[in-house]
């Protein structure tokens, strides 16, 4: 049985980890630190943390002010308000100086479940990858959101990183190298390439399983940032399968799939197909049945795979 | 340590006239700018930078300095000037104001100017990262200060006051916010378009320590900035009352002059008033 865990519960336990280490490392978040599981944190560093409770433009730029003086300032809170509400304050005061701040915004997608639509962010990773020299990083699992905040800290400037409510399984290893902007396939096939981020990588891995019963191999890479995204990876795949489907739990417009066929179609154009939310909102319920909803299911992905291989060229 | 110089009043004043100077030139040359909200302004820079302030020109980012914000970012020729004459860059540099490649952009930018701390010009949201600064000086148990300059038209962003009860949470004593209360916004009087008033009864609402001033009375601006100091537990605001246009009698208090360059011939006449 594989392994359930909440990429937000790893980012607590990463950041406890890495506070003992890095003395600049400091924390805010904005009266969700329970959920967002930066209370960790906060119980064992309390004087580098920084409950600055529901006012999250103010947070986004008390932590720009803190990154001026050389702390590695961590903000967080639920994704639709650290970078929906404080969207102008990330440009104007974080991207444009440059400044260190790493967002980490947790509630992310419909798999938020219950709390419904004014809490789904579906829009953040276009939100955040259209400011300029932002970086944007949504990793699959728990094991690989421990390596990404890592990598944030190392990182110098500002990135976003996007984590979800619900438990995920984990199927990346510790061993498995993590840098950003390099994705990895996770497997290897002939007919069709399934580009993935977050929770949808699970679900393109289980597709893919599916698809080879029925003598379709695919690929499946797992493209954890999709900004700066890894066009080396994107082509040579292309070049291999000839067709490409990508899967997000995300708006279609300007995440992940436009991302990719960005690339695509100024490098080597291949037949397209996406898996993402088209147009809609979410609305309250349990995440699986939100998934079959809004057909980010495998057996949507399976479908998709079968209209990207219809449609190349013969 | 470096200390500010320390200068009388007189020479405060010829200083401030110097740089009023500058602003008119620039703003001409440039063609484009907000003169108002700059003149208003002056008096409280320069009796800051040259007689309050602990920084090194030459040493822009001296981790020990006090800092200084200028959240309303369209008064920055004024701070440009200042910045100029204490030597964190050329006097030339003045000219190029607002121009391809300049490293004077036409709103603050803190990647390309020498004594620039924050890149800003969208208001609001000076004051947060003030008290980001003091939240970072009192981790590292250093003493400097840090000091935001605001609007009262910018009092009407919310972002504002969620910094103003933060900063009072925090107790951070070691920041002070000053408003150039000149008493105009873009498109009128504050208290036609937006009334921000009463501003010092809203700031000892939020638990601030208030002092009000003339803005352009140095003796003042100077013993509020030194009151500020003094105030433990509890952050400062000095609520100084200014005149937009200050110094150039077409330009005070009129509405028109708050995003408008003048021409050559204004400039003139504005230079002959400055003397």
């Amino acid at each position: 049985m594989t392994e359930m865990i909440a990429t937000r519960q790893a980012y607590g336990d990463a950041l406890v980890e890495l506070g003992e280490k890095n003395k600049d490392i400091v924390v805010l978040d904005a009266d969700l630190s329970k959920s967002t599981t930066t209370a960790k944190f906060g119980k064992k560093f309390p004087e580098r943390f920084f409950n600055m409770g529901v006012a999250e433009a103010n947070m986004m730029n008390t932590a720009a002010g803190l990154a001026t003086c050389g702390k590695i300032a961590f903000v967080s809170s639920f994704s639709i308000f650290a970078t929906g509400r404080a969207w102008e304050q990330i440009r104007n005061t974080i991207c444009y100086s440059g400044l260190n701040v790493k967002i980490v915004a947790t509630h992310s997608g419909v798999s938020v479940g219950p709390d419904g639509a004014s809490h789904q962010c579906i829009e953040d990773i276009s939100l955040m990858k259209t400011i300029p020299t932002m970086t944007v990083v949504e990793p699959c699992d728990a094991v690989e959101t421990r390596k990404s905040i890592l990598a944030a800290v190392a990182h110098k400037g500002p990135i976003y990183i996007r984590l979800g409510r619900a438990a995920v399984p984990v199927i990346t290893k510790k061993e498995d190298p993590f840098s950003i902007g390099k994705a990895s396939a996770l497997r290897n096939g002939k007919d069709v390439a399934i580009v993935a981020c977050g929770a949808l990588v699970a679900n393109a891995l289980t597709a893919a399983d599916m698809l080879s019963k029925e003598g379709i191999e695919a690929t499946v890479v797992n493209m954890h940032t999709i900004k700066p995204i890894d066009r080396e990876i994107l082509v040579k795949v292309a070049k291999q399968v000839n067709a490409v489907v990508t899967a997000e739990q995300h708006v279609l417009d300007g995440g992940l799939g436009s991302a990719v066929a960005t690339v695509l179609s100024g490098n080597y154009p291949v037949p397209v197909e996406m898996i993402g939310i088209d147009n809609r909102f979410g609305q309250s319920g349990e995440p699986d049945l939100l998934f079959k909803e809004y057909h980010l299911l495998p057996e949507d992905i399976v479908l998709a795979a079968k209209r990207a291989v219809g449609r190349k060229k013969k | 340590m470096i200390k500010s110089q320390c200068l009388d009043i007189k020479s405060l004043e010829e200083r401030a006239m110097v740089i009023r100077r500058h602003v008119v030139r620039m703003l001409a040359k440039a063609g484009s700018g907000h003169p108002g909200s700059s003149l208003s302004t002056v008096d409280l820079l320069v009796a800051l930078f040259y007689n309050k302030l602990r920084h090194n020109p030459q040493q822009p980012a001296w981790p020990d300095r006090d800092r200084f914000v200028l959240s309303k970012g369209h008064a920055c020729p004024a701070l440009y000037a200042v910045l100029a004459e204490n030597g964190y860059f050329g006097v030339d540099k003045l000219d190029t104001l607002r121009q391809f490649g300049s490293i004077l952009q036409g709103h603050p930018s803190m990647k390309i100017t020498p004594g620039i701390e924050i890149s800003g010009g969208s208001l609001g949201q000076g004051l947060s990262v003030g008290l980001g600064i003091a939240l970072a000086g009192k981790l590292d148990k250093k003493d400097y200060r840090t000091y935001v300059m605001l609007g009262d038209g910018e009092l009407a962003e919310g972002q504002v006051w969620e910094a103003a009860m933060a900063a009072s949470h925090y107790k951070a004593d070691n920041l002070c916010a000053i408003i150039d209360q000149n008493g105009l916004q873009i498109d009128g009087f504050i208290h036609e378009i937006m009334s921000s008033y009463p501003i010092p009864d809203k700031w000892r609402g939020f638990g601030w320590h208030v002092i009000e001033i003339d803005g352009h009375n140095y003796k003042a601006i100077l013993s509020a900035y030194d009151e500020a100091e003094k105030i433990k537990g509890k952050p400062t605001v000095i609520v100084a009352k200014t005149i937009k246009g200050k110094g150039v009698s077409f330009m005070e208090n009129q509405v028109d002059w708050h995003g408008k360059s003048p021409s050559k011939e204004e400039a003139e006449r504005a230079l002959a008033e400055l003397k």
